[in-house]
């Protein structure tokens, strides 16, 4: 009879870690062994969608929806609403749709679960890490703008900013513990590559910027403004977003990691008054501009313009705008995010002039940046951004830098 | 806070109306198994980890379980229990045979109907 033969450890894996990797911080839940499996399986789920059924929707894309369409119209498809309008109508895009945005719900579940059934001791613990510390700035006042209120971003539940008791940091926890599904571990340990490509972004190419004051909107809670914080240990870091769960959670996350020279503030990023002209050598945003409305995004740009001293950087982290060498399936699988996962303003945002953007808030078009960063995480556990191949149409840890200098 | 409040809650809705990609049932059914599928891996995963801790503290070799070979009338009890699984979980697949063979099959509300009726 012969052995039956076990998967070998030795052969090349490619694909998330297990969630274990993760670094647990004094903030972190508490997670279950079966709880954990159902990350990892989410997480595998995503990876094959895009390794395996991804490349299904391309080939139907090319071999039956352009063709059919060219046929119908006798012309090609002109822009990506026709190339997705076009796809709804073949079975492939349809299933992978499908078993995406349940793997999205099935995250949401399982994350949410996990903070859910031990909110209260969460709770407490957050309450003893920040307990009278000045670092925490909320401010009850502040409305939650419709492109936030709408329709809950990433599907979860409540967003960023819902409170279910006083003291609740359930959706900070939750964005922060399970968001390893979508990532899938590129982002690192702490989920703070992004961050880290930031730093590394500004140290090889502004090596003479000495920042002093640095401001991020829509922090969320903290993963890319800790990496700042600590690559800059003198500079005074203030992180600001409109959710008072993600706030109280970023603090207590990043005292329990030792990171002291941060501030999280409850602001708009659209009206940021309560910081006077001309008061941060340094404003960044990272992933956050697709979750805005066209008006909120002017505004925003307006107040970094009028926040930053002379000489002082923005630098905005985004996903590839839509150019028009980029091919329609791409395009159309990038907006994806748009109209399934509930990222509304996401298709509109990729198609803005972002440089004009910036010129109209006050940047001089000569003084405007532009650069690429991918995510940079510790590579003896985690599978690189650089060199994963994998296409994930929007979720890869590859970014574009756009910014401007005052 | 309730078990039932905390259940509630993880499986919540969303603020943003839901897209459905194929037919709505179809997509509910799916919806399910896929949840069923996380829960076996789940599962899958659990047992590997009890395989491996009983191998680590000497109770078992994981050798043995490859190798295992059931007794005769073991061998039976596992068949009859993987028979009886397929049947289960293809239950609907047998009733669909056996409604195409019974072409004069009735339903209910028609019997009611029938009943109901003044001649």
């Amino acid at each position: 009879m012969s052995q039956p033969q076990r998967n070998t450890p030795a052969a090349a894996y490619e694909g998330p870690p297990d969630y274990r990797a993760l670094g647990h911080h004094g903030a972190f839940p508490q997670v279950s062994h079966d709880e954990i499996e159902r990350i990892n399986f989410l997480a595998q789920m995503n990876r094959h969608l895009a390794a395996r059924v991804v490349p299904g929707v391309k080939s139907a894309y090319e071999t039956s929806v352009e063709p059919a369409f060219r046929k119908r119209h006798g012309r090609p498809i002109a822009d990506r609403h026709e190339a997705r309008k076009a796809l709804l109508e073949h079975p492939a895009f349809n299933l992978w749709s499908a078993l995406r945005r349940m793997t999205m719900e099935q995250r949401q579940q399982a994350g949410r679960w996990t903070v859910i059934r031990q909110r209260e001791a969460l709770a407490e613990k957050v309450a003893d890490l920040t307990r009278d510390d000045d670092a925490l700035q909320l401010d009850s006042s502040v409305a939650v703008p419709r492109y936030v209120a709408a329709v809950d971003h990433h599907c979860m539940p409540g967003s960023y900013h819902s409170e279910y008791f006083a003291g609740d940091v359930t959706n900070g926890a939750n964005y922060d513990h399970a968001g390893f599904v979508t990532t899938a571990g590129l982002l690192g340990r702490y989920n703070d590559g992004a961050g880290k490509a930031v730093v590394g972004w500004v140290q090889k190419n502004l090596p003479d910027f000495r920042p002093q004051d640095i401001l991020e909107i829509g922090c969320t809670v903290g993963h890319s403004a800790l990496p700042i914080a600590q690559a800059w240990p003198d500079a005074r870091m203030v992180g600001v977003d409109i959710g008072a769960p993600v706030l109280r959670y970023g603090l207590a996350r990043a005292k329990s990691l030792g990171v002291n020279n941060i501030r999280f503030v409850q602001a708009d990023g659209e009206d940021l008054s309560r910081f006077p002209d001309e008061s941060f050598d340094w404003i960044q945003t990272t992933m956050f501009l697709h979750e805005l409305s066209t008006t909120a995004l002017a505004r925003i740009f307006r107040e970094t313009r009028r926040l930053l001293r002379p000489g002082g950087i923005v630098l905005h982290v985004e996903q590839p705008q839509y150019t028009p060498d980029m091919p329609m399936f791409e395009q159309a699988m990038r907006d994806w995010d748009a109209f399934y996962n509930n990222e509304p303003f996401w298709s509109r945002m990729h198609e803005m002039d972002l440089d004009a953007e910036m010129v109209a808030a006050g940047f001089a078009r000569q003084n405007l940046i532009h650069g690429n960063a991918t995510g940079v995480v510790d590579r003896d556990l985690f599978p690189d951004a650089a060199e994963d191949d994998t296409e994930d149409y929007g979720r890869k840890a590859a970014w574009r830098v756009i910014g401007g200098i005052a | 806070m309730s078990v039932m409040d905390a259940l509630a809650e993880a499986g919540a809705k969303p603020a943003g109306k839901r897209p459905w990609f194929l037919d709505e049932e179809v997509e509910t059914i799916l919806a399910i198994t896929m949840a069923v599928a996380q829960e076996l891996a789940v599962t899958r995963q659990r047992a590997d980890t009890l395989e491996r801790l009983l191998e680590e503290k000497n109770l078992l070799s994981r050798e043995e379980i490859e190798t295992f070979r059931p007794s005769a009338e073991a061998s039976v009890e596992r068949a009859l229990a993987n028979q009886e699984y397929l049947a289960r979980i293809l239950r609907i697949v047998q009733q669909r045979n056996e409604a195409a063979k019974q072409p004069n099959d009735i339903s209910s509300e028609d019997v009611g109907n029938d009943l109901a009726a003044r001649s």
